[in-house]
């Protein structure tokens, strides 16, 4: 089934969505920036291809507190600070945002399951929105994510001919259109087919769209052992923006803070990048920026490959591209480890 | 430019007078450009990039490049010379160990900028006569390059280089109008709740990245205090949202006196916090209390914060309240 | 009310405190009922913590074969520890565990003549291994152990060799310092070195836990003796934060200490990333 709903109208949808869930979706900032926010009336959609932080935030957000300990003399008492999520609707999440859901469900819901992270997955549903207009700095289908027919998610839905076309793909999605009520009409397919198609002819153009991620599973110590590393890492500024803005980025530290009512545990992100990552009263096995550098793009490319089938952990939305001070991303690691170069500057700017 | 650039490198090279060239390596795309060392001519024909993008102060590099043997030629723009004779004066670059080739700019491109305006899908850049030309997948667009600058790079403070072994192009002067202060004074007209709220609004974005401190010319530490778990600091995300603006009113304050006013913090800033504006707010306050005073400058120079004496130097809080209300 | 959270740490209790070296206590501990926490493998860790200090994971040292309580052989290193080593009987500490996949007490090792070759607080994570099959001594052939130190004050646990160990049947044990010491009669010599000159047969199967160099050459001297790097065990330390394969820094290569390890053969090891 397929609905739609004129673009002028999607306060109407939000609204109607909001009465059961919070709804959250891309909203232009000030500063040319799009940033998840909680909708309210008049939030309007962003057309910005994507936010700043990814949508990874809802699931495994910058911090999740855990627990608060209140210590008397020899005696400690543990209150649980963890609260069952509430349902919510994340719409207009890019493809490639939703497929790191996947990735990070791999760690976070394997037994021990994270309870914090679970109970968010289960509680929230996800509009993937297509995405109308690709940029240079994207190489999604690289990993097999298709922008332009979203796979992932509860709905998929397209922006085009001044309509907002919604696509069930799941029950959960079924019934969260159900609940939009009266605003949504049915629709025939043919504007989505139009739509996707006019992606796919983007899609082809981009810079990007050549390049593939190796299967290097068997060849774990030659590419740890490459000599590409020393130059890569060579001006690193050792900063956390990459592991930051990245949706696949899973690693996370865990921390006491004295809030003066007792002592909190939370857990936060942390980066492979901080040269304290890895350090014991012993020292650290990743002495320079280089070994860091290199983990976190063996993390990647090869060694959750290694763990999960063959699935890479990126899903090339392109911020690392966009955030890094020094411009260095995965994109230029995975060219240099299959021995391409990027090209050269050319003639005279 | 670049290929006076190349050439000249290339000359210096072949002449021993250094064995390799701290410069910008081209990316993927016009504007992605990567500091780099190159060693040979080979390197330099095929990667060294100098454009409207080459926005990297090299000047933090040094650091580590002059420790090395041997003599690094490195091309640093004027506000990057500011940022050199700082760190000189601080023992932190050898200078024997720079060749300093100063090279001429006029501000250089916000890529976010061109973003913030719509264009989209960019995959090559030109500059014609103060007109950046960008081609996108969607079709070229032209827009002035001064409207499209960095933020540093609008409010310039100098165009003059103060510090070279030998220059590539014109040097400038500096800038005596330059508005660089417009938006502190606006904050200090502000009333202390509503500063407070504009930070708040600010640093709420803040990632704890550490972007801003890794770049920093003048955060030389061996080991920063956030990164000491003894401090009872966090070098992350800390429970109380209150520490991300300990962090960065901490480091505004560790570099009082020794920020030039580079502005990386805020180019590099994932979240377009304008954390320039925390440094500026001292450079003022200095200027004002302590008489004109440019960090890196002169090398050798002492900022008035290590310069005390006891006759002429008015006790801040005896000079004004803090505050605004 | 959500499921139990393993990031979440239990309630203990210290019922003991032992000061085994200078720098060495050893820790034992019940849940607030009296009893054992959780049963382990040998081999297993737990994670320790005191809330606003720290927590860090540790080897369980007691044999799992031990049904009252677990202890903890701790060296003073670092933050946590430390502090640790200023608390008194009676405090209650937040346990969470056990982790890690122990050494296959019930696979490769049953049958098998045993090697257990320790250096300084090395001793800690073999302990338990070495009293599980002290105590289940049918399943296992005889029982090697050389252990070292700098000096005879360092020794960890060295009234129960002496009392228990040398006295087990078909235990055979091995002590060494780095350098003479008043008082010392025994063997004076670097772990690896003895190793050698005892010119151990190759049929049996060696563990070894120590500092990373004593490891090294260890495992050098072994293979000099003959030895296959797939009969050789190990036990390796990184830092932790979460113990169940999830925070991402103990990992070596694609395996995570935390919960594909900590103990590893030598040729599982050597097919890693060299970076630990």
């Amino acid at each position: 089934m397929l609905y739609r709903i004129s673009c002028t109208e999607m306060d109407a949808l939000f609204a109607a969505l909001s009465e059961t869930k919070t709804v959250y979706l891309p909203a232009d900032r000030e500063d040319g920036q799009a940033s998840f926010v909680k909708w309210t009336e008049g939030t309007a959609l962003s057309n910005r291809l994507n936010t700043v932080r990814s949508a990874k935030d809802f699931f495994f957000p910058q911090i999740q507190p855990l627990a608060r300990f209140r210590r008397e003399g020899q005696k400690i008492e543990i209150t649980d600070l963890r609260e069952e999520s509430e349902d919510f609707v994340i719409f207009g999440a890019r493809a490639c945002d939703v497929r790191s859901f996947e990735i990070l469900d791999r760690v976070f819901l394997a037994d021990p399951v994270d309870t914090s992270y679970q109970t968010r997955r289960e509680h929230a549903a996800i509009v993937t929105m297509a995405c109308a207009r690709p940029e240079e700095t994207c190489f999604c289908t690289a990993f097999d994510i298709d922008p332009a027919k979203p796979a992932d998610g509860d709905v998929r839905a397209y922006i085009a001919d001044g309509y907002c076309y919604l696509e069930p793909l799941t029950e959960k999605g079924e019934t969260l259109l159900a609940g939009a009520g009266e605003c949504l009409e049915e629709s025939d397919g043919a504007a989505v087919e139009a739509e996707a198609g006019r992606i796919r002819a983007i899609l082809e153009k981009l810079p990007l769209a050549s390049l593939k991620p190796a299967d290097n599973r068997e060849k774990e110590l030659d590419v740890f052992n490459s000599p590409k590393w020393e130059e890569m890492a060579s001006h690193c500024l050792g900063c956390g923006a990459c592991t930051f803005v990245c949706p696949t980025c899973q690693c996370f530290d865990i921390n006491d803070f004295d809030s003066g009512h007792g002592i909190e545990r939370y857990r936060c992100w942390d980066s492979c990048m901080y040269h304290d990552f890895t350090l014991m009263a012993s020292g650290t096995p990743r002495l320079t920026q280089k070994e860091r550098f290199r983990q976190r793009f063996m993390h990647k490319l090869v060694y959750y490959p290694i763990r999960y089938d063959g699935v890479f952990s990126c899903v090339g939305c392109g911020r690392c591209l966009r955030k890094c001070p020094i411009n260095m991303n995965i994109v230029k690691v995975m060219k240099e480890l299959t021995g391409v170069r990027p090209a050269g500057a050319g003639e005279e700017a | 430019m670049q290929r006076e650039l190349i050439n000249r490198a290339r000359e210096l090279l072949a002449d021993g007078t250094v064995d390799r060239v701290l410069g910008w390596q081209a990316g993927q795309f016009a504007y992605d450009i990567t500091p780099a060392v190159f060693t040979d001519a080979g390197e330099l024909e095929a990667h060294f990039v100098y454009n409207e993008f080459c926005a990297d102060n090299l000047s933090k590099y040094l650091i580590k490049e002059s420790e090395k043997e041997g003599k690094v030629l490195a091309f640093l723009k004027p506000c990057d010379t500011y940022s050199f004779n700082q760190l000189v004066t601080e023992h932190r670059i050898r200078r024997e160990h720079v060749y300093v080739i100063g090279v001429e700019s006029y501000g250089k491109a916000d890529v976010e900028k061109l973003r913030a305006r719509g264009i989209s899908g960019i995959t090559g850049v030109e500059t014609v006569s103060g007109m950046l030309k960008v081609h996108t997948m969607y079709g070229d667009e032209s827009v002035p390059l001064n409207e499209v600058m960095l933020d540093r790079c609008l409010t310039c403070k100098s165009k003059k280089h103060v510090v070279y072994d030998e220059l590539i192009g014109e040097d400038g002067d500096v800038v005596a109008d330059s508005g660089r202060f417009d938006m502190v004074e606006k904050l200090e007209r502000m009333t202390a709740k509503e500063r407070f709220s504009f930070w708040q609004g600010e640093l709420s974005r803040c990632i704890r990245c550490n972007a801003c401190r890794n770049v920093c010319p003048a955060c030389t530490c061996e080991n920063c205090v956030f990164d000491n778990p003894g401090s009872g600091l966090q070098n992350r995300a800390a429970r109380d949202n209150f520490e991300e603006k300990l962090f960065h009113i901490i480091r505004a304050y560790h570099v009082a006196g020794r920020c030039t006013d580079c502005g990386e913090c805020s180019r590099v800033c994932p979240e377009h916090i304008p954390l320039h504006l925390l440094n500026r707010k001292f450079i003022k306050d200095f200027n004002e209390l302590y008489g004109p005073f440019q960090a890196g400058e002169v090398s050798g120079q002492m900022s008035p914060m290590c310069a005390y004496t006891e006759t002429a130097d008015p006790e801040a809080s005896v000079v004004r309240k803090g505050g605004a209300e | 009310m959500m499921q139990r959270e393993e990031l979440i740490p239990m309630l203990g209790q210290v019922t003991d405190i032992r000061q085994d070296t200078p720098d060495v206590k050893t820790f034992r501990v019940v849940g607030c009922d009296g009893k054992k926490l959780f049963e382990h493998i040998p081999g297993q860790c737990a994670m320790l913590s005191i809330p606003g200090v720290g927590e860090g994971m540790f080897s369980i040292t007691s044999s799992p074969t031990n049904e009252a309580y677990m202890e903890f052989s701790i060296k003073k290193c670092g933050c946590l520890t430390n502090y640790l080593h200023s608390i008194e009987v009676g405090q209650q500490i937040l346990v969470r565990g056990p982790y890690g996949n122990g050494f296959p007490v019930e696979g490769f090792f049953k049958g098998k003549d045993l090697l257990f070759i320790a250096g300084g607080i090395g001793l800690a994570p073999l302990r338990s291994v070495i009293n599980y099959c002290r105590d289940k001594r049918e399943n296992y052939g005889a029982l090697h152990i050389l252990y070292g130190s700098r000096s005879m004050d360092d020794l960890v646990d060295y009234q129960e060799i002496l009392n228990e160990w040398t006295r087990s049947p078909d235990t055979h044990v091995y002590l060494t310092i780095d350098r003479e010491q008043e008082g010392w009669d025994g063997h004076v010599g670097f772990v690896p070195n003895y190793v050698t000159e005892l010119n151990f047969p190759t049929t049996l199967v060696p563990v070894i836990c120590g500092p990373p160099i004593m490891i090294h050459f260890t495992l050098e001297n072994l293979k000099g003796l003959g030895f296959r790097e797939e009969q050789v065990w190990t036990t390796m330390e990184m830092r932790m934060k979460c113990g169940i394969g999830k925070c991402g820094r103990c990992n070596i290569g694609d395996q995570y200490v935390c919960k594909d390890g900590p103990v590893f053969s030598f040729d599982k090891l050597s097919a890693l990333p060299d970076e630990y």
